[in-house]
């Protein structure tokens, strides 16, 4: 098949859409088929996010906010019962792009991704600077020595010396591991990173040299993040705004000073209460009850089981309120 | 004082070649602290700074090259076997997987049964034990969850039922290896509760294995943080959180973001680098090759011992001479 060269957000779409949003989701759906049933795994999220903001979704695990990341970047495994939404990346809907378009000209290029546990992913048996180069030595997107130069560049810019590029995987410390993998993930100068839990693996310093590392990156680069995580207090390490989410669904997304001060649904204030703090004497509360399977998930809200402040209205399902600086799921803000 | 550890050194040789020794891991070197009964202690560490080795060492697990462990009175030397089941069945253990810590084919029931069967608890008492620390530990109506696979279980009731198991023989200390690290944040504190109150009601020791500070400082007294394989600062909870005096604590402090919005554009105060090879690690302070306060020609080079500047406040660092 002759390629198409028409790049992935063309000249006029970018100079057009300079205000509008870098990544605008519509209603993203996904489930995976399962033994005894379809799992909801993601449930008609949308959110905007403007170029250069930060953007943090926290939950608790099996939440969805995994499977939202693989939704937008179409990394899906082989059970998918239901695909549907819309992805705008700077204007273009992507969602449209065939598989092959979207693998050569968003993934990676536009927006990248560092998954969980990625540093003990890389091969052993290839050098590191290797792998950090390979995404441009594909499709002939640079040559060799182009690509080594920029992974040279990458590893400055993420804090590893250029000494390391010549290392195997193992010769590094789980921090070096964790920045090479971020290295890789902005080699192809992308304009969007998906960070899915990029420091629970690593200790409680060097994961603080790695966000420090990653604000000075996002300053430095312009860059916009995407930051998955369940630890809400590092979550606000990386967050302009905040999405929180509840059994695959979007129930708060909020400015972080909203979010972190005072957040809006009833969830993200159980969720917040219950976060541990440091410097100020508060003792952390927990919410009784689970989350509802998502094989069978309850008719109306789906937190309203365990919601303390629950009327006769959360039997319905509530839509999503805008209001100044917050959209959220939930009846109260009618 | 329930449990007293003394000089511990626990070391683990490496591979040898032929006659030739190839050295150490020194993953216990020379730790010393007690423990009072009804008292929970918190040891605070990195991976890899020998916490786990610590705890595997106080359980008889690894063994000891030198020190003195002495529980309840009686001394410890990991050798005894009679020793050994004696201190088994009187620690009770707080794993970090809860479902890597259960058996898998085993039910509820049978999972509780087994440490009665091996310590020989009378058939007779056996159900009642059984049916009591699932009411201790909430896993109710009682009925409906002995006869359940661990799979059929949530994180935090797989956790419960763990702490249901390590609670069975009535012990009176309870060691817990980073017991809500796999555990999602609306649960953690429920599990964090639950052992504290069955501390206060049994009168137990707790020791908490963590390297989240944040999250059992509600649920602990005393506080002994770890730095490469030695106990560098030992002192109370809130004494830590409002002064810590070690400048690895400090940085420890300063590395855990409370949630706040202007964390996006702070930069936190954090030395560069790695902690050190447990096989040969620096001489002197340990921490001296990442530490901002290093006195050239003392920290590099003599090993601090513990110093006491306020009382009951102990810390291995030479800025308190």
């Amino acid at each position: 098949m002759k390629p198409q060269t028409t790049p992935v957000t063309g000249k006029p779409a970018d100079s057009t859409t300079k205000d509008g949003p870098l990544l605008k989701v519509e209603d993203i759906r996904l489930y995976f088929r399962a033994t005894n049933g379809v799992v909801r795994a993601v449930e008609d999220v949308s959110f905007q996010l403007r170029s250069g903001r930060s953007l943090a979704v926290i939950g608790e695990s099996g939440c969805g906010k995994t499977s939202l990341a693989r939704a937008i970047l179409r990394l899906l495994p082989r059970n998918v019962d239901t695909y549907t939404g819309r992805v705008f990346l700077n204007g273009t809907d992507v969602m449209q792009f065939s598989d092959e378009r979207f693998r050569r000209d968003v993934r990676w290029v536009k927006i990248s991704m560092v998954s969980q546990a990625a540093m003990n992913s890389l091969n052993p048996v290839l050098k590191v600077g290797l792998q950090v180069a390979e995404p441009l030595l594909l499709d002939h997107r640079a040559s060799k020595q182009e690509a080594m130069a920029r992974a040279e560049e990458v590893f400055r810019i993420v804090g590893v010396p250029p000494a390391f590029l010549d290392r195997y995987a193992f010769e590094l410390s789980g921090g070096m591991r964790q920045r090479a993998i971020i290295a890789m993930a902005l080699v192809a100068n992308p304009v969007l990173v998906i960070l899915d839990e990029p420091t629970s693996a690593l200790d409680v310093l060097t994961q603080a040299n790695i966000m420090n590392a990653l604000k000075r990156i996002r300053k430095e680069l312009g860059l916009s993040f995407i930051f998955i995580t369940h630890d809400i207090a590092t979550s606000s390490d990386l967050a302009d705004e905040v999405i929180c989410m509840y059994a695959g669904q979007l129930v708060e997304q909020s400015n972080a000073e909203v979010f972190y001060r005072e957040a809006l649904h009833p969830y993200s204030r159980k969720l917040m209460a219950s976060v541990p703090t440091l410097r100020v004497e508060k003792k952390p509360e927990f919410i009784t009850g689970e989350p509802p399977s998502l094989l069978n998930p309850p008719q109306g809200c789906r937190f309203a089981a365990r919601c303390p402040q629950r009327f006769e209205r959360c039997q319905e399902e509530p839509p999503l309120f805008i209001r100044k600086d917050a959209a959220v799921k939930c009846w109260l803000y009618e | 004082m329930l449990l007293s550890v003394k000089e511990l050194r626990t070391w683990f040789e490496l591979k040898r070649w032929g006659f030739l020794r190839a050295g150490f891991v020194k993953a216990v070197d020379g730790m010393t602290f007690q423990v009072k009964l009804g008292e929970a202690v918190t040891v605070v560490g990195e991976s890899g700074s020998g916490k786990t080795t610590l705890l595997r060492t106080i359980l008889g697990l690894a063994q000891p090259v030198s020190g003195e462990i002495v529980f309840d009175g009686r001394k410890m030397d990991g050798q005894n076997r009679e020793d050994l089941a004696w201190l088994r069945s009187n620690v009770g253990f707080v794993q970090q997987d809860p479902y890597g810590a259960l058996a898998p084919f085993m039910t509820v029931r049978r999972i509780l049964n087994e440490p009665l069967i091996i310590n020989k608890v009378d058939e007779s008492e056996q159900e009642q034990r059984i049916r009591g620390v699932l009411e201790e530990v909430r896993l109710i109506p009682v009925e409906d969850f002995l006869p359940k696979f661990p799979h059929m279980l949530s994180g935090g009731q797989q956790q419960r039922l763990v702490i249901a198991r390590a609670m069975i023989l009535r012990p009176k200390l309870i060691v817990a290896d980073e017991p809500v690290s796999m555990l999602d944040a609306s649960v953690r504190v429920e599990v964090l509760e639950l052992i504290g109150r069955i501390q206060k009601a049994h009168n137990l020791s707790v020791i908490y294995i963590t390297h989240d500070l944040s999250s059992v400082r509600y649920f602990s007294e005393r506080v002994f943080i770890v730095y490469a394989a030695k106990m560098v600062e030992k002192t109370d909870v809130r004494e830590v959180v409002r002064k810590p005096l070690h400048p690895y604590t400090q940085a420890l402090l300063n590395a855990i973001p409370d949630p706040e919005p202007e964390n996006a554009t702070r930069f936190r105060d954090i030395p560069p680098g790695e902690p050190p090879s447990l096989i040969n690690p620096p001489t002197g302070c340990r921490f001296h090759p990442r530490c901002p306060h290093i006195i050239k020609g003392l920290c590099d080079v003599d090993e601090p011992p513990e110093f006491e500047p306020t009382p009951g406040h102990f810390v291995e660092c030479w800025l308190y001479k």
